[in-house]
């Protein structure tokens, strides 16, 4: 395919690029541009830079098939990886900047809220495809690997849940990106009706 | 104008000043201009750059003059201020949209002169009565009340107004009127989150007190904060502020005071009955059903530091305003 080597020679710009809205927030965290309740924003920014992260994992796969560019995929373990990043962060401002990792407010909101539990188990979804996301797990779980991180479809559910549980009037941010999760399950499910499309499996051992 | 601010030995005079916004607010401009190097702020970032005294200088001269003319009221507080350019940038009012500096950036296209109040229901004196009639030979007064949000967060204000029941004295409502319906204005070529879909909110805003919350010594009609004229965000002209109740039932832009016999219809309860109540007075005891109550991050925090403070019931008016619940649940009554 013409052109394929060099774009993926460029595929570790995702790390420079995904981590731009990080720096973004913490500078101006550090420089009292967040607002009045600067911890609040960064919390949810986070967690909305992780959800963004996660969909765009979640678009590797269709848009490889569709546009038929099977190294697309390559693209796929980073932005999950990035997405996971997000997350965690969001989790431990939570905990940490918010709550003050004291355990007295934390566990009664673990237990009591539950935009609050679906938001933890979303997390914990994800901690096994992260932990398994290298080359090695990946050849050792063989095909369970990809048993396993269709973990992937219930966490994102589940952060999208936690993205309605937060509104209190305003549904159009979560209306938008259940609209987009929808079609990729939507697409997702007529094509495992079908035989595998991928033009050509991303090689293990580049 | 001079903006005068009372010298208190318990309050820093670098807590109040407006130097200090002045500097706050380049610091604020400065990072959002850097983050807009950085790809990251929305095109809107401009209207960050907004101007208060400008605005405050384009207001009548008789409501600037009423303002001037304010006397100290109670009660006081010794708790440090929210500084003027958190108490004008960070806003819950939705009609201008639901990001909290949405009404900063969006509220310079209401109108608040001409601007008339209809006093309607069971009163003696129904009409429609201008501001400025309003404010004609009313005392102002100038009054620090804690603003406790039902999202959890708090700030501490310098209100400039005077006390709904001198409004409902002149108006002379009946002995039917039990209950104060308000409205704030519909427009929505005005008010562009009027015109927002997939919102749950149905316009206009209204809200409602019980008469003797109503004619409460505590419950103010505002038209002024720290000293200058009420910015549009935050409700200008004229918005109510009942500081035991959390902030949404202190209505703004108030367009329609209706006196009725029965209770009236309330926005938020309206939207979400399980979660907002007609009294929504502040109480620690009884959680919202989605986040806890029982703490407030009072404003402005750090990153570093959520400033954090147990909820006081009556959100600390209780000695005053506790009585007017006797007897009454207020946890079914919440």
């Amino acid at each position: 395919m013409p052109g394929r080597g060099g774009l993926l020679r460029w595929m570790w710009l995702i790390w420079p690029v995904g981590l731009v809205p990080l720096v973004v927030v913490l500078w101006q965290g550090t420089r009292g541009a967040l607002g009045p309740d600067p911890v609040l924003t960064l919390v949810s920014r986070l967690g909305w830079w992780g959800l963004v992260a996660l969909v765009l994992t979640l678009a590797v796969r269709p848009l490889a098939v569709v546009s038929r560019q099977g190294w697309l995929m390559r693209w796929r373990r980073d932005l999950g990886l990035l997405a996971f990043t997000y997350l965690s962060l969001h989790l431990l401002a939570w905990a940490g900047l918010l709550l003050g990792w004291q355990p007295r407010y934390i566990g009664p909101e673990l237990v009591e809220r539950p935009y609050i539990v679906v938001g933890m188990l979303a997390w914990l979804l994800l901690l096994p495809l992260a932990l398994t996301s290298n080359r090695r797990s990946r050849r050792w779980l063989g095909r369970r690997w990809g048993q396993l991180h269709r973990l992937i479809f219930p966490a994102i559910l589940l952060g999208l849940a936690h993205q309605w549980w937060i509104q209190k009037s305003d549904y159009s941010e979560p209306v938008l990106f259940s609209l987009v999760v929808a079609a990729l399950l939507i697409w997702r499910l007529r094509q495992g009706r079908r035989p595998q499309r991928l033009p050509k499996k991303p090689s293990a051992n580049p | 104008m001079l903006i005068r601010h009372r010298q208190r030995s318990d309050i820093r005079p670098s807590e109040i000043t407006p130097e200090g916004i002045y500097l706050r607010r380049r610091e604020f401009i400065g990072a959002a201009a850097g983050a807009l190097a950085l790809g990251a702020v929305t095109p809107a970032w401009s209207a960050l750059i907004d101007n208060p005294e400008a605005e405050d200088a384009t207001r009548p001269q008789w409501w600037r003059d009423a303002v001037a003319a304010r006397r100290d009221g109670k009660p006081d507080t010794d708790e440090a201020l929210t500084p003027y350019s958190d108490v004008t940038r960070y806003n819950n009012f939705y009609e201008f949209g639901t990001g909290k500096t949405d009404p900063m950036r969006h509220a310079g296209s209401l109108h608040v002169d001409p601007w008339s109040v209809t006093i309607a229901g069971h009163v003696e004196k129904p009409g429609t009565y201008t501001f400025e009639d309003i404010l004609k030979g009313q005392d102002l007064e100038e009054r620090i009340y804690r603003l406790r949000c039902v999202e959890a967060w708090s700030m501490v204000v310098p209100w400039i107004g005077f006390p709904l029941v001198d409004l409902i004295r002149r108006v002379a409502p009946t002995s039917k009127a039990r209950y104060v319906a308000f409205t704030t204005l519909h427009d929505p070529e005005q008010m562009p989150g009027q015109r927002a879909r997939l919102s749950g909110i149905r316009w206009p805003y209204v809200e409602g007190l019980r008469m003797d919350e109503a004619v409460h010594p505590l419950t103010l009609m505002v038209v002024g904060l720290y000293g200058r004229t009420l910015p549009n965000q935050n409700g200008a002209p004229l918005r109510l502020m009942v500081p035991w109740k959390y902030g949404f039932k202190s209505i703004k832009s108030v367009v329609r005071i209706e006196f009725t016999e029965t209770q009236p219809p309330t926005t938020w309860s309206q939207m979400q009955p399980s979660e907002y109540g007609f009294y929504a007075n502040v109480n620690p005891a009884v959680d919202h059903p989605r986040w806890s109550q029982a703490r407030e991050r009072r404003l402005p925090t750090s990153l570093f530091n959520p400033n954090w403070r147990d909820t006081l019931p009556f959100n600390g008016y209780a000695e005053e305003v506790a009585s007017l619940y006797r007897g009454m649940d207020l946890k079914r009554f919440y």
